[in-house]
Formats: structure tokens, C-alpha cells, sequence
């Protein structure tokens, strides 16, 4: 490989033709401040426009400073990253990023997060020499983000997650000059657009520009109302990544404390959707069951692949832009959404009070399963199957206030009866786990016999799109894929409408690496270690289970004995399952 | 439950597709496509942003981000006859301000807007390449200059219908 030695403040370096400034600053330990910059590395995710100038730094014999995110290294280059010219345009270009920002600190939801603050800080901001004009933009309510124009520093990763990585485009640069902000087309709410509330631009905005509605308060209500009871949920990846807010390392598993605080937040029910993502295994293993079993006896009419429904990101997706293709998806509801229709008739049932008293809340990893709570067919008469939902962030919100002492709480169980779960459902919370579980079942179901290796490692890693064939003796050469993000969907999407998709089954999860990294979770600030922390706590996770196949769940065994009959039963798929609407923009012509 | 509806006549909604087909589809032909779509509708409406957006199979909102950042583009409807008073820099120091002043108060609208019977609509655009006559201003591409703000009333009169 070609090298080039250069000097950086004062020290040669060698790095590889190619490497930026900046890259090659960060080899030598020199941390150059970046704020449009970002790259999750090996999780496609990233931003280079080179915009914000933040990293400038100085170039002996170059006339005007250069930004080092976007500055390829040159022989002999000799670079200066703090000369006090570079340092006096730092700071003047975060002055002037500051004159039209709110100064609503405080009251901002990215408070203590945010990347602007963070650098105010660092470069000892202690007043604005600039008074010019202010942006004034409404604020925009949609059903899972928020969003305040007024904060945008226009550093466009939101833009390129949602146009690069998800291949959506609902948010883009609109304008030019002042004026210049990211916004929607025709400035129209987000949920008119095409966004499918995956919430990624949350997740990579470095300021308080995108955040997620926040439930909290509606919680504290409900739990000091005594005219209900209120049960809650918490998805697999939550507590793979919920201590990382309370100073534990990335990877640190908190199954037992999630479930000792909300306890002490006061839910009357502390369930877990693991529970739920074993009944899902059943139900969407057993409607894949029956789809593979009509292709393999000719049945032209049969769609395959069967895909995936539970993330919701990637349902509105489908929903939204190959709504003739939305039979091929499994009609399986997420396991929060099977969750919500389990509790909210047989558990209230049990407690024997009406559905409305009961409130039922999720956590989440999520920003698009709020969403998914307002979808009127995940409810009955008007009363939803999950009241709302709130990420994980939200939950780290509401242990601080209520003053829990997390990193020290004794462990405590998830509540019977929808509390137990085995090694398949933790694993629902990375990119394959759904694929592995689905596999463990089917392949027990079709052969009848016991597997020889619970761990199916072809389908495991962090690549955006991987396929395996998974031999399932005497029955088929299952083909199978795995993707994230949904510009990789789109591909498949395509395969499929061209009629050449090789596949039986597909898994599709929006976020990069699956829920680990959902749009939910705490803050990475780009670093792609935290994510691959998870996603080793996942799998780890499931080795410490007991039981590691979804259909040796006893509390799963239980309902159907007691409740649903049989996976794909008439009642199963009256609560379990559900139908997609076409969501694509028509074009009405008139004469 | 079904998706967004986008009325659109239907004239119009061949008129955009062939449009985009004479360009092959290609998104990288998208500014031409909105030069020649808004030269004939003389605005870039929502809608036809829509259709554009369709046939080139990209978000719509880097369409509209095209629009809104080339000032060239508009979504408003202009007059029948469309005023351009250009405020480039030799432009200004020449006193182009006056004249769009001249302009403003003799048609009684501010810059962007059109007269309440549709016949002109005034905006202001940077550089014609006609610095040699500032201060310039054109009217459906007829160029007119060295003008001083007496000038208005009689150019004006010339579109008298």
C-alpha cells in the first residue's frame, strides 16, 4: 500500500494514501473537534460534506485554512491543528453557529448530550460578539419525532441517514443562505411524507434539533392514578444498552435491574417482550411453516420469500413505497404489538378489570414504535393495545427522576405470566437474531428432530446484507438473507418485483445492526464500539439463558394451552396478526 | 387507510412525464427537466414537483430542495408579463433599488408577488450579463436599461393590452 509521510504539530506520521487529515490526527491521539463529521464505522452510517468548517487547520504554504475532515493527506504536507489562526477561526465559526441558536439549554432535550454544547464548552464560549438575525420556526409535533428547526446547525447527517442509509428522503437542505434549513418538501409534517419514523436522524443529530416525543410525564401520571393498574414491556436490546446512562461500560447487561426499576417507578406489572418475541417465533414460524410447505408442493400463489414484520420502521416502509408487494411480510404483529393484544384481553381479563383501566406501556429501543402505538388497527374500539411507548433514553430519563440509584439496585424478575422468555426473543434485538430464532424453531418443526447446534453463526455478523442456505434435511436448502437498513430492503424489494429474488426468507430490521442500534438507545456519538459492545451482550445474553428455543418457552406453552389454542389458531390471528395499507402517493389526474 | 392523493390535470401529468422521458429519466437531468417544465407552466407547483419526483424515482424533497435554493425557480405563478429587476452589483450601485422602489409602488406589490388582475408579477434576480447597461431589468426576457425611475410609468405603459 502506498504510504505518505507528513508532519502534524510538529511529529511525522505515515499514514495511507488516502487518509485525511483528521483520520491521520486521531492515529497520533490528536483530537481535532469535528461537529458535521460523523461515521459509524462498519455500520454504514455516515456524513462527510465537509460543511461546518469546525475542523479547520492550518497548512504551511497553503493560502486559506483547510478542513481536515475532507483534506486528503499530501507528502511532506506540514499541518498546524492548533496555530492560533486555526484556533481564532474555530472559535469564530462556533461564535457564529451560536448568534442563531437558542440559548434554551436547560428545557433542551438533547441537554448534557449535545455535541454543540459539548464544544461551547471545550472552546470556553463565554459570549456571542455577534447579535444578527434568528431563525423563528415552529416546532413540529409528529407521532414519534420532534422537531425544532431553530437548533439545526445544518450539519445534514440527519439528511444523509434518511437519503443515504435508508433510502428515504423525507428531510433534505431546502433553501439557500439564512434561510437555508433542513426541512421537509413544502415544509409539510413528517407524517405526511415518506418518513418512516425510524427515527435515525435522531440518532445522528448532534444538537436538539431531532428528538423523540417524550413520554415520561405521561407515565408519572398514570402511575399516580389510581383508577388504573399499568403493566409495561421492555424490548430485548434495552437492556443490553440502558447502563451505559448510568456510567456502566457499553455491553453491560441490565435485564434484572430494568426490571427491579421499573418495580420501584411503581408499574403494577413488569413484563417483558421477550415473552412476546417467543409468541411471535410461533406464530411467524408457523405461518413461514405453512408458506414453505405450499411452494414446495407447487403452489404458484404462494409468496415468497416471507419476510419479517416486526420492526415498524420497516413496516411504513413497505407501507409507503411497495405497498403491492405488502402480502410477502410475515402478518405476524411485533412482539410489542402481540404483547399489547395479549394484555389487554387475556391479562386484563385475568385481573378482571376492562381493557381501558389497564395502561399498558412499552420500552423501547425504538423511536418508530410510538408510531406503531397509533396504528388504529393495533387496538380495539379506539382503546389502543399499547398505550405508548417510550426508548430507552426515556426510561434512563425517568429512573433519574425518580431518583433510583440504578448502578447499585438489587435484581429483581420479570412478573408471570407474560415474564418468561428463552435465549431466541433476547437475540430479537440484533440484525439476524430474528432470522436465528425463527430457525431454531423451524428447523425442530419441519425434521421433527433436535437441533445439533443451537447457534447458527451464518447468519450472525454487522455486514449491511449477508445470505446463507441453510440445509434442513429431508425438506429444503432454505435460502435465506439478512439485511439492515433499508436502502439494502429496497434491494430485495426490487429482486422481488423483478421476479429474480433467490430467497425463502428474509429478515429486515432499519437500524444499523439491528435494534442495538435503534434510534432509541443512548447516544454513540458515532462510536461504532459501543454498537459491536451490544451486539456481543446480546449474544451473550442468550448463551446465559436456560432455554434457547422459542417453543420451550413454558409461559408460551402456558397461553396457548390456556388461551390462543395453537399457533395461526382463528384467535391467534385474530390478536396476533395483522394487515397492511397501501400508503403510496396516487396521483389523482383530472380531466 | 390509504396513502396521500395528488390531484393533478391530466395534460399536465403527460406533459411532465414526457418531459422527464425526452431526459431519459435521469436524475442528474433534474434541472433542466424543472427549466423546461417551468417554462411551461411558468411555476413549479407542489404537484408538478410531485411528478417530477415520481417519474425520476427521487424523494421529492430533493426536488423541492432544487426549487427552493435556485432563485431562477418559483413556485409562485408569475404575471403575464413577468418583471426581473436584476440587483447585481453594478445593477445596484447604478440604482436599481430605486427603480424596483418605482416598480413597487406604481404596481402596488413588493417583490415575489403578482398584481391582483395576473398581469405582472415582479421579482428580482442577480446578473442578466448586461452590466454594461445598469441598472437593467427585463420583462418576459426583453431586456431594459441605463434605466433611472421616471422610466417605469412609460415601459409599463407599453404592456397595456
Amino acid at each position: 500500500m502506498d504510504t505518505i509521510k507528513l508532519t502534524i504539530d510538529n511529529r511525522v506520521v505515515e499514514v495511507p494514501k488516502g487518509t485525511t487529515i483528521l483520520k491521520a490526527a486521531e492515529q497520533m491521539g490528536i483530537r481535532i473537534p469535528t461537529l458535521c463529521n460523523f461515521e459509524l464505522e462498519g455500520l454504514a452510517l455516515k456524513n462527510h460534506p465537509g460543511g461546518c468548517r469546525i475542523c479547520v487547520v492550518e497548512v504551511v504554504g497553503r493560502r486559506n485554512l483547510a478542513p481536515a475532515c475532507i483534506t486528503e493527506c499530501m507528502p511532506d504536507m506540514v499541518v498546524r491543528t492548533n496555530s492560533p489562526r486555526a484556533i481564532n477561526a474555530r472559535k469564530t465559526v462556533l461564535e457564529l453557529m451560536l448568534s442563531d441558536h437558542p440559548n434554551d439549554c436547560l428545557q433542551c432535550p438533547k441537554n448534557g448530550k449535545c455535541e454543540l454544547q459539548a464544544l461551547a464548552a471545550d472552546m470556553g464560549i463565554r459570549e456571542i460578539p455577534y447579535k444578527g438575525a434568528q431563525s423563528n420556526y415552529p416546532i413540529e409535533l409528529s407521532p414519534s419525532i420532534v422537531r425544532d428547526a431553530n437548533k439545526c446547525i445544518m450539519c445534514r447527517r440527519c439528511e444523509s441517514v434518511c437519503h443515504e442509509y435508508q433510502s428515504v428522503g423525507a428531510i433534505g437542505a431546502v433553501d439557500r443562505g439564512f434561510p437555508a434549513v433542513v426541512n421537509t418538501a413544502f415544509n409539510e409534517p413528517l407524517i405526511n411524507t415518506n418518513c418512516v419514523f425510524c427515527g435515525q436522524c435522531v440518532a445522528v443529530c448532534p444538537v436538539g434539533a431531532l428528538s423523540e416525543v417524550d413520554n415520561t410525564g405521561k407515565i408519572l401520571r398514570d402511575i399516580a392514578n389510581p383508577d388504573v393498574k399499568t403493566c409495561v414491556q421492555v424490548a430485548p436490546a434495552v437492556r443490553v444498552a440502558l447502563g451505559e446512562e448510568f456510567g456502566m461500560p457499553a455491553g453491560s447487561i441490565v435485564t434484572g435491574k430494568i426490571a427491579a426499576a421499573l418495580k420501584a417507578i411503581g408499574f403494577d406489572y413488569v413484563f417483558d417482550t421477550d415473552w412476546s418475541a417467543d409468541l411471535t417465533i410461533m406464530e411467524e414460524g408457523t405461518e413461514a411453516v405453512g408458506r414453505f410447505k405450499a411452494f414446495l408442493s407447487g403452489d404458484k400463489n404462494v409468496k415468497i420469500p416471507i419476510m419479517t414484520s416486526c420492526c415498524p420502521a420497516w413496516v411504513n416502509f413497505y407501507e409507503k413505497f411497495y405497498p403491492e408487494l405488502r402480502e410477502y411480510p410475515s402478518t405476524a404483529k411485533s412482539p410489542q404489538g402481540m404483547f399489547g393484544a395479549t394484555v389487554k384481553t387475556y391479562f386484563a381479563d385475568k385481573i378482571g378489570i376492562p381493557r381501558e383501566k389497564l395502561i399498558s406501556v412499552s420500552v423501547m429501543p425504538c423511536v418508530a414504535k410510538k408510531y406503531e402505538c397509533e396504528r388504529e388497527e393495533l387496538g380495539a374500539n379506539g382503546d389502543p393495545d399499547v398505550n405508548y411507548s417510550i426508548t430507552t433514553r426515556e426510561l434512563a430519563r425517568l429512573i433519574k427522576i425518580c431518583n433510583i440509584d440504578f448502578a447499585n439496585l438489587p435484581e429483581a424478575e420479570f412478573d408471570s405470566p407474560l415474564g418468561a422468555s428463552t435465549g431466541a426473543a433476547v437475540i430479537f434485538g440484533v440484525t439476524g437474531g430474528v432470522m436465528e430464532a425463527a430457525l431454531r424453531t423451524a428447523y425442530e418443526v419441519l425434521t421433527g428432530k433436535t437441533l445439533p447446534k443451537i447457534d447458527f453463526e451464518e447468519v450472525r455478523g454487522l455486514d449491511g446484507i449477508r445470505e446463507a442456505t441453510i440445509p434442513i434435511p429431508g425438506v429444503i436448502d432454505l435460502k435465506v438473507a439478512v439485511v439492515y437498513g433499508l436502502k439494502n430492503a429496497r434491494t430485495i424489494m426490487e429482486q422481488i418485483k423483478a421476479g429474480n429474488c433467490p430467497y425463502h426468507f428474509v429478515e429486515v430490521m432499519a437500524c444499523p445492526g439491528g435494534c442495538i442500534d435503534g434510534a432509541g438507545q443512548p447516544y454513540h456519538h458515532g462510536d461504532a464500539s459501543i454498537v459491536k459492545a451490544r451486539y456481543k451482550a446480546i449474544y451473550e445474553a442468550d448463551r446465559q439463558m436456560p432455554l434457547r428455543k422459542s417453543h420451550e418457552n413454558p409461559e408460551v406453552q402456558a397461553i396457548y394451552k390456556e388461551f390462543y389454542g395453537e399457533p395461526c389458531s382463528e384467535k391467534s390471528h385474530h390478536l396476533l396478526h395483522t394487515h397492511y395499507f397501501d400508503k403510496k402517493i396516487k396521483f389523482d389526474l383530472e380531466k | 387507510m390509504c396513502g396521500p392523493q395528488i390531484k393533478i390535470n391530466e395534460a399536465s401529468y403527460r406533459f411532465i412525464q414526457d418531459t422527464c422521458a425526452s431526459f431519459n429519466n435521469n436524475p442528474g437531468e433534474l434541472i433542466n427537466i424543472l427549466h423546461k417544465t417551468q417554462e411551461h407552466f411558468g411555476y413549479l407547483p407542489a404537484e408538478v414537483q410531485q411528478v417530477v419526483a415520481d417519474c425520476l424515482g427521487i424523494p421529492v424533497g430533493r426536488v423541492y430542495g432544487v426549487v427552493s435554493f435556485y432563485s431562477f425557480f418559483t413556485m409562485k405563478p408569475k404575471g403575464k408579463y413577468a418583471i426581473s429587476v436584476c440587483l447585481g452589483t453594478a445593477c445596484y450601485v447604478k440604482g436599481a433599488e430605486k427603480v424596483l422602489d418605482a416598480l413597487k409602488s406604481e404596481l402596488k406589490i413588493s417583490e415575489g408577488g403578482v398584481t391582483e388582475d395576473g398581469k405582472f408579477s415582479l421579482d428580482v434576480l442577480r446578473c442578466v450579463g448586461a452590466c454594461g447597461l445598469a441598472p437593467v431589468m427585463t420583462i418576459n426576457g426583453k431586456t431594459y436599461g441605463r434605466l433611472v425611475p421616471e422610466h417605469v410609468k412609460e415601459i409599463l405603459a407599453e404592456y397595456a393590452d
